[in-house]
């Protein structure tokens, strides 16, 4: 079983943000990065269904120079390569551009499942993966609980509105995306760290995977993010001070006295 | 100095942060309350690699630098000193020792399982009546047939009792002369006259442990005896020299420990319609607490470079490094109680935790006076 994952390195959830400059994104420069969490689930869980069937993990990142320190830690912890699209042409694009980049990668991989996280913790679209699936024909499911390996098709289990669980069975290959929480993602252990640098990390160009730049990266999107700021704090909220049974108090008085809704 | 990490060193940090997050924080009370050694962590900090940091792969280690070594005894100790220092005597004194002067063999049998994380070192040179005047020991070893018969009290001995082996300094030649007449010997759990004592009640690091290891008629097989008899203090004042840096470490994390739980408490509590970090009373707290943090850490670094580049002047480094941070951590952590207040003085939060554990980084492994002997004979001999 051969198995990708798509991983997205994402500012630290703890970091404090700024706006750029440009007011068009925030402010990059000294930020801690990080594995988008689902993305960590959905590296170990890929990480046990190639464990399982004695098969290897391949992860692939799209995104600056810095994102190899999350491919690296994805080969740390046990994925046998990894696959960073690095070039310019690639960066900034929206979730499409990214999607049909992803898709050209995987194409070549010959890989059994692709598995990634739900949805990335900054920008948060919950659309690449939809994509990729779309570009390279293959089945897709989306806020994944679970997954078993089953004569060679995946048996999936999803979480429907109202806590209920659907479960059904995928031809292979498809496309995954799990919801954090699924599992417990293991840690890096300081041999994993020092294997990781001989693991291998390829960088193809656009025009190794056949792609025209046109469609890639910022070039090729068809949406465009025009401003990014903090929403005016609104008039109107009222911060209750005092202990618990004070605000408590306080809080049914107004309930019922000025809003009149109890 | 450049200080900057490299992409390995900071992979081995992250994963020592998020070891210590997801596995050592939710034990942390529990342990330091019942003052249980928490086996299960340690465990897994040897299935991860944190048990053989130092030691070359071939003999079950990671084959890391004392940098990669820093930053893990820091980030551990950032949430429990207890075991950073668990994982830093088990890796410099316990284990360094058999490594560094243990013969092929001895290196084969011993420092593998220790240092690929299935049995855990302890190392016993304190005696009841010497402590900082370690060549006054009393334990002594008279030689039979075949080996050693062992006879004595080691004292405060950081894995007395959960400890598989036990390296014990003890004298070999009575008349000899002074600090060359001591020999070190590995003791193995379950040898005849081999026993842990009275475990220690702690004022800090209370997971950790602590106990007196008593050896009565132990009789040690030659094969036992670690490099050349008579040279076991010598041998013993060496790794103390190669561990300081492990207490720096774990002094700068207890510190970074107690300021970021300070800091972050002085942005949630609130008086007088405000949080206190807004206030100039506690602003000059955390500043002088994170000028002395970012000393210590340069410090901290600068020692364990010159220890991976074997420069003459890593070892007054590693002393400095250590009196600083230790003096530190004990700083940062009573001031990060005065900023908790009331709440600094109850066990709802770990600020109380800290100032209790911060103290063991003045005494441990050579006092802060021992630290200023080492370094103003460093600094006469120049």
């Amino acid at each position: 079983m051969r198995v990708a994952v798509c991983i997205k390195q994402v500012p630290d959830t703890e970091a404090r943000l700024r706006v750029s400059k440009d007011g068009r994104w925030i402010e990059e420069e000294d930020l801690r990065y990080v594995v988008n969490e689902s993305d960590g689930y959905a590296l170990e869980e890929a990480l046990q269904i190639a464990e399982g069937s004695g098969g290897e993990v391949i992860v692939v990142s799209l995104g600056p120079q810095r994102v190899q320190e999350a491919l690296r830690k994805g080969l740390a912890l046990g994925a046998a390569r990894a696959v960073h699209l690095v070039d310019e042409a690639f960066q900034g694009g929206d979730a499409a551009a990214t999607a049909r980049a992803l898709a050209a990668v995987l194409q070549n991989e010959d890989v059994d499942l692709v598995l990634t996280g739900s949805q990335s913790d900054d920008a948060g679209w919950g659309s690449t993966a939809s994509m990729l699936a779309g570009h390279l024909g293959w089945p897709h499911a989306w806020l994944v609980m679970g997954v078993e390996m089953e004569d060679g098709t995946a048996k999936v289990t999803r979480e429907m509105e109202s806590g209920m669980n659907e479960v059904f069975r995928m031809s292979l290959p498809a496309v995954i995306e799990v919801q954090a929480g699924i599992n417990h993602p293991r840690y890096a252990s300081l041999k994993g760290i020092m294997k990781a640098k001989r693991k291998p990390i390829d960088t193809p160009t656009p025009a190794e995977l056949g792609l025209d730049p046109a469609q890639l990266g910022a070039a090729g999107s068809r949406i465009e993010i025009v401003d990014v700021a903090f929403p005016e704090s609104g008039e109107g909220a009222e911060m209750i001070e005092g202990d618990a049974s004070t605000v408590a108090q306080t809080l049914v008085d107004k309930l019922q006295n000025e809003a009149r809704v109890l | 100095m450049d200080f900057s990490l490299t992409e390995e060193q900071r992979a081995v940090q992250e994963a020592a942060r998020e070891f210590a997050a997801g596995e050592v924080d939710p034990i942390v009370d529990e342990h330091d309350e019942t003052q249980t050694f928490p086996m299960d962590v340690i465990k897994k900090a040897g299935e991860l690699g944190f048990l053989g940091i130092i030691f070359p792969e071939e003999y079950g280690g990671a084959g890391m630098g004392y940098v990669e070594y820093v930053l893990v005894i820091a980030e551990l100790s950032k949430i429990d000193p207890s075991v950073g220092i668990t994982i830093a005597a088990h890796n410099s004194l316990g284990t360094n020792h058999i490594y560094k002067f243990g013969n092929e063999e001895q290196r084969k049998r011993w420092v593998t399982p220790l240092a690929s994380g299935d049995k855990i070192a302890a190392w016993g040179l304190t005696e009841p009546n010497a402590g900082s005047d370690a060549a006054g020991a009393q334990t002594k070893a008279e030689r039979v047939e075949g080996g050693w018969v062992l006879n004595g009290i080691k004292q405060f001995t950081t894995h007395g009792s959960v400890g598989d082996t036990c390296v014990v300094m003890a004298v070999t030649d009575p008349d000899g002369p002074r600090a060359h007449n001591i020999s070190a010997f590995v003791v193995e759990r379950g040898m005849d006259g081999f026993r842990a004592g009275k475990k220690e009640n702690k004022l800090g690091i209370r997971a950790s442990d602590t106990a007196e290891v008593i050896l009565e008629d132990c009789f040690v097989p030659e094969s036992h005896l670690l490099g050349e008899e008579g040279e076991g203090f010598v041998q013993a004042l060496q790794i103390l020299d190669g561990g300081r840096i492990s207490i720096a470490a774990l002094g700068l994390g207890t510190a970074m420990g107690a300021y970021e739980t300070a800091l972050a408490y002085a942005k949630e509590r609130q008086q007088f319609g405000r949080p206190i970090a807004q206030f100039q009373a506690i602003q000059f707290h955390l500043a002088e607490m994170a000028t002395k943090i970012a000393a210590g850490e340069a410090l901290t670094l600068a020692a364990a470079v010159a220890m991976d580049a074997g420069r003459p002047n890593a070892s007054q480094l590693a002393s400095e490094a250590k009196l600083f941070t230790g003096e530190t951590s004990v700083f940062c952590s009573e001031r990060g109680v005065q900023i908790h207040g009331g709440y600094g003085f109850v066990k709802d939060y770990r600020a109380e935790k800290f100032y209790r554990d911060a103290k063991i980084n003045t005494i441990g492994e050579g006092t802060s006076e021992i630290q200023r002997l080492v370094i103003a004979r460093n600094v006469l001999r120049g």
